[in-house]
């Protein structure tokens, strides 16, 4: 085994050597049903691709298992398992290995990802049974589980950034994965530029960091180095800016990108366009929430910036009520569950802000059970009703899917904060931690966004399940409850989202808080620092008054939204149209075209970068090649007049005069003439540079 | 007495070889000329190796390049210029300015040659060498050497693909 | 100048890379081109072996030489198909014919 350094003088970490294997199964599995799915397909049968997609992440959770008990096993200090596999990068100041490591915030992680990951693959089993690329859809499904474990696991940012990136990559080939409609292939695209954006900020402040800790003298990038070290950054400068400040800055530009926040939510809604599965894993239970998770596992930073706190919680504050009052307009049943994906990241992100880390990753994980069942519950509607997407056209459904109508209920029940189920213990404990922490406008915000969350999820239900049904002759016939492959992971994750709330019963209710308490030893370093209000820390025993009347507010507050959704979709004592006709129905288009942000994009980011490249070309066409073509000209002129020059020398003079002129612009013209030798011209050009600025 | 004699001479002689057949390359008009002064490049080089202690990567220079790469080279010439055609000239372009450049780079680099500074030992006895390159082929470069397979695999399969003709016809 | 040292075969291997560099940039005829990139890997080839004699780097230069060998072949196999590739698309293998990929 490879003894590092690091474990040498670090007693708490235990080296285990089965960890890479949560990993690396899946992309065993990806490669099996990569390489060789097509074979496999045609001569052993869809099933053996299944099985050995669905074996893999169920293997890999067997492993977190254990990784978990062993972990619980450990004193809450030593709660850290390190598996190196080999080393990867040692040049100068940096040491890095491919290690991956397991923490209490990683054990939650990784069960959650393979476990609902495993429940997904099964449910997928049944969902794509008739797609021709079912090896292709597998592989994908599998190398995402692997990008994302990668990037939990990873013990150093560059791993994470390994997994970061492989996630959007998998993310990008599962949004297109019926690439030959443009549409599908362009959302997949849209997916990938966005996320690039938000990429950047990331490795700007990897850099950063790497840059800063080795100017205060401990370069490093491994998560538990940062942790120790980090602190010292403390009054650091760089620009006049404080560092911790911009790393954390750039990092959540990082975040928004991947966990689709204001401004970068945009490709989430399209994202829709792949398989209903691959929205339930990873546009809602798992890769979105990987900015969530970085910012938890970089506490220790973002514990020092108060300011980007105050940013991140206005950010998610805002998101979660946009996105939540987009979701009220939608008509397509996937689209609201997006909208509602984004209001729920927003609500992560309030508690990250306000440095509730243990509340955000409880609400990510109680939302990784709610909205991936939605997601599945409405993959087994859209199923049923021949990939029709339009609730407008559903309607009545709970007489033909009773399973799916109680599982699609429950996970409702949950995220819109009903007691006992699981959203209201973390929604609720998120509000609490805001309002506590002296946001008290945050606070606010986000109640009105769990108002409009029930509301318009309650329409969903209502308009799928209930009253009479919509759709034609034909469709009616063919209803059907979806197979077993479907309903029993809808089953396990409606049971998980109903009852995952009790591990983490607040103090005030008479529980013990015990998600959190597991989550201390990791996260306890930036526990409170927001408002500067000792109790938002999550260990906070004594309980305040205020906080059941919060409770009760927004407990109140859901049932109404779930009221107003009943009288409008159900009972019709109330009509839609009185709100939508609201001030000449202009607010109501607003909202339902979405505030119009994809069409401000596209005039102002899109267009702007296309008239640039028009400009760049107008000005090479007529204004370089100009002033190039008139010196010729005029050298030409003159060399014509002074006939009695031999004509080799005014060749040459025509020759030289334009090259030396080509050494201001000349070259810029040959730029992109498509002529070989102009293009070595430039590289040699820029070596002789680098060789002269070296010498002298 | 005679080899420390001896050396000078044959040194400079090869050198003549090596850099007037290069300076062939670069100036002939006639691209089979060309190709002919590159072998007698390739061929000086080989010698200068030799001088270098370095009998085994003379072998495999006259081997490689000069029954390889230059034989391909020529039937490369053969196979795209029509006979009879004056396209067989290697017109140049730029020459002037090109000049101009690489005096520049040549007076850095020579300046950094003459320089010095470099890191002398007393140079040994030379011994035939196809043992030491066996032995690290097969210990230390064991990794480089088969991606180098590979490489030469990569090659051989894409140099077929690339050169077949008709492509578009057999994909009708 | 009786000594004959390292400095000596190294100005020989700069001026076979000038010679080469000179071809690269001015060869109009794709193989000319080509040739000249030999000669700049055979001038880096006398540069490893100068070295591996005349300072301490040992054997090393010699094994980095052959892999240059290697990959010279590979090159030049794979140079050479791409430039009758491109003769049956252009007739013609003059670089400056082949510019249609530009805007």
């Amino acid at each position: 085994m490879q003894d590092t350094a690091h474990a040498a003088h670090q007693a708490a970490i235990h080296t285990v050597s089965y960890l890479r294997w949560i990993p690396l199964l899946p992309l065993i599995g990806a490669a099996i049903n990569g390489l060789g799915g097509a074979w496999i397909q045609k001569h052993l049968g869809k099933k053996v691709i299944g099985g050995i997609a669905c074996a893999m992440p169920l293997l890999g959770f067997l492993l977190s298992l254990r990784a978990f008990f062993q972990l619980a096993g450990l004193d809450p200090a030593e709660r850290t398992l390190l598996d190196t596999m080999f080393p990867w990068i040692h040049v100068g100041n940096l040491n890095v290995d491919v290690a991956f490591q397991v923490d209490p915030l990683t054990a939650v992680m990784i069960l959650i990802i393979t476990g609902v990951g495993g429940l997904i693959h099964i449910y997928s089993t049944g969902y794509m049974h008739d797609e021709p690329a079912y090896w292709r859809y597998f592989a994908y499904l599998n190398l995402f589980t692997f990008a994302m474990l990668t990037l939990v696991m990873g013990d150093n940012l560059l791993i994470m950034f390994v997994g970061w990136e492989g996630v959007g990559l998998c993310s990008y080939a599962l949004i297109g994965f019926w690439y030959s409609e443009w549409a599908n292939a362009s959302a997949g695209s849209k997916a990938f530029i966005v996320n690039r954006v938000g990429d950047f900020g990331f490795m700007c402040a990897t850099f950063l960091l790497f840059w800063s800790l080795a100017d205060v003298g401990h370069p490093t990038l491994l998560f538990r180095e940062i942790a120790e070290y980090g602190p010292l950054l403390e009054g650091h400068m760089f620009w006049g800016v404080s560092t911790v400040t911009l790393i954390t800055m750039l990092m959540f530009v990082g975040a928004t990108g991947k966990s689709a926040q204001i401004p970068l939510y945009v490709w989430l809604p399209d994202a829709m366009a792949g398989p209903t599965p691959v929205s339930a894993l990873i546009h809602a239970a798992t890769m979105v929430t990987a900015g969530v998770y970085m910012i938890a596992r970089l506490n220790v930073l973002f514990g020092m910036a108060p300011a980007t706190g105050a940013v991140i919680a206005t950010v998610g504050a805002a998101t979660a009520f946009f996105a939540a009052t987009i979701g009220t307009t939608q008509f397509d049943i996937k689209k609201v569950l997006a909208y509602s994906t984004v209001s729920q990241l927003g609500f992560m992100f309030i508690a990250m802000g306000v440095g509730a880390y243990a509340t955000g990753v409880f609400h990510l994980m109680t939302h990784a059970f709610f909205k991936a069942c939605l997601f599945l519950g409405s993959g087994s509607v859209i199923h049923a009703m021949h990939h029709e997407q339009d609730m407008r056209k559903m309607g009545g459904l709970k007489k033909w899917m009773p399973y799916t109508y109680a599982t699609y209920l429950i996970s409702t029940l949950a995220i819109a904060g009903i007691p006992p189920f699981s959203g209201f213990f973390s929604k609720d404990e998120i509000l609490w931690k805001a309002f506590s922490s002296g946001h008290q406008f945050v606070w606010f915000v986000a109640v009105c966004a769990a108002a409009l969350t029930a509301f318009y999820m309650f329409r969903s239900v209502y308009m799928t399940f209930d009253g009479e049904n919509r759709s034609d002759e034909h469709t009616r016939e063919h209803l059907h409850e979806s197979p077993f492959s479907m309903t029993v992971p809808l089953m396990v994750l409606a049971s998980l989202a109903a009852l995952a709330g009790f591990l983490n019963v607040p103090h005030a209710l008479f529980g013990d808080a015990r998600f959190d308490a597991w989550l201390a030893p990791v996260l306890e370093h930036g526990g409170g620092h927001a408002g500067g209000h000792g109790d938002a820390h999550g260990g906070g025993h004594h309980v305040e008054v205020i906080e059941y009347v919060l409770m009760v507010l927004s407990i109140a507050v859901a049932a109404a939204g779930i009221f107003v959704a009943r009288a409008m979709y159900k009972t019709g004592s109330m009509s839609p149209d009185r709100l939508t006709g609201l001030a000449g129905g202009k607010p109501y288009r607003t909202v339902f075209n979405k505030y119009y942000v994809d069409e401000f994009y596209d005039a102002t980011v899109i267009r702007g970068t296309l008239a640039l490249t028009r400009v760049s070309a107008w000005f090479d066409t007529n204004i370089v090649d100009g002033i190039v073509n008139g010196a010729a000209w005029v050298v030409r002129m003159a060399s014509a007049f002074n006939g009695l020059v031999d004509r080799y020398v005014v060749d040459g003079a025509v020759n030289g005069v334009a090259t030396v002129t080509s050494l201001v612009g000349g070259r810029v013209r040959r730029l992109q003439t498509g002529n070989i030798n102009a293009y070595l011209y430039v590289a040699v050009i820029a070596v002789v540079g680098m060789m002269v600025a070296r010498m002298w | 007495m005679t080899e420390i004699s001896l050396f000078p001479i044959v040194f400079y002689l090869l050198a003549a070889v090596t850099v007037v057949s290069a300076l062939g390359v670069a100036f002939s008009n006639n691209i089979f000329y060309s190709a002919i002064a590159l072998m007698g490049a390739l061929l000086g080089t080989a010698g200068l190796y030799v001088m270098l202690a370095a009998d085994f990567l003379a072998v495999v220079q006259i081997f490689v390049y000069v029954g390889g790469i230059l034989v391909l080279t020529l039937f490369a010439i053969n196979l795209t210029s029509r006979i009879g055609d004056v396209s067989i000239s290697n017109r140049s372009i730029g020459r002037l300015p090109s000049l101009l450049m690489l005096g520049l780079v040549g007076t850095v680099m020579v300046r950094a040659v003459l320089g010095g500074g470099w890191n002398l030992v007393d140079v040994p006895e030379a011994e035939p060498t196809i043992a030491t390159i066996g032995n690290g082929f097969l210990t230390d470069y064991i990794l480089p050497f088969e991606l180098a397979s590979l490489v030469l695999l990569a090659a051989l399969v894409g140099a077929v693909v690339l050169s077949r003709k008709e492509l578009k016809e057999e994909r009708g | 100048m009786m000594e004959i040292g390292l400095s000596h075969f190294l100005v020989v291997s700069t001026i076979v890379f000038l010679a080469g560099m000179f071809c690269v940039l001015t060869r109009r005829n794709a193989i000319g081109i080509l040739m000249g990139v030999e000669l700049i890997l055979n001038s880096a080839n006398l540069n490893y072996l100068a070295f591996a004699r005349y300072s301490s780097v040992g054997y090393d230069g010699q094994m980095f030489a052959i892999f240059v060998i290697m990959l010279a072949a590979a090159e030049a196999a794979i140079g050479l198909a791409i430039v009758l590739g491109i003769y049956q698309t252009f007739h013609t293998i003059d670089v400056e014919a082949t510019d249609t990929l530009r805007l």
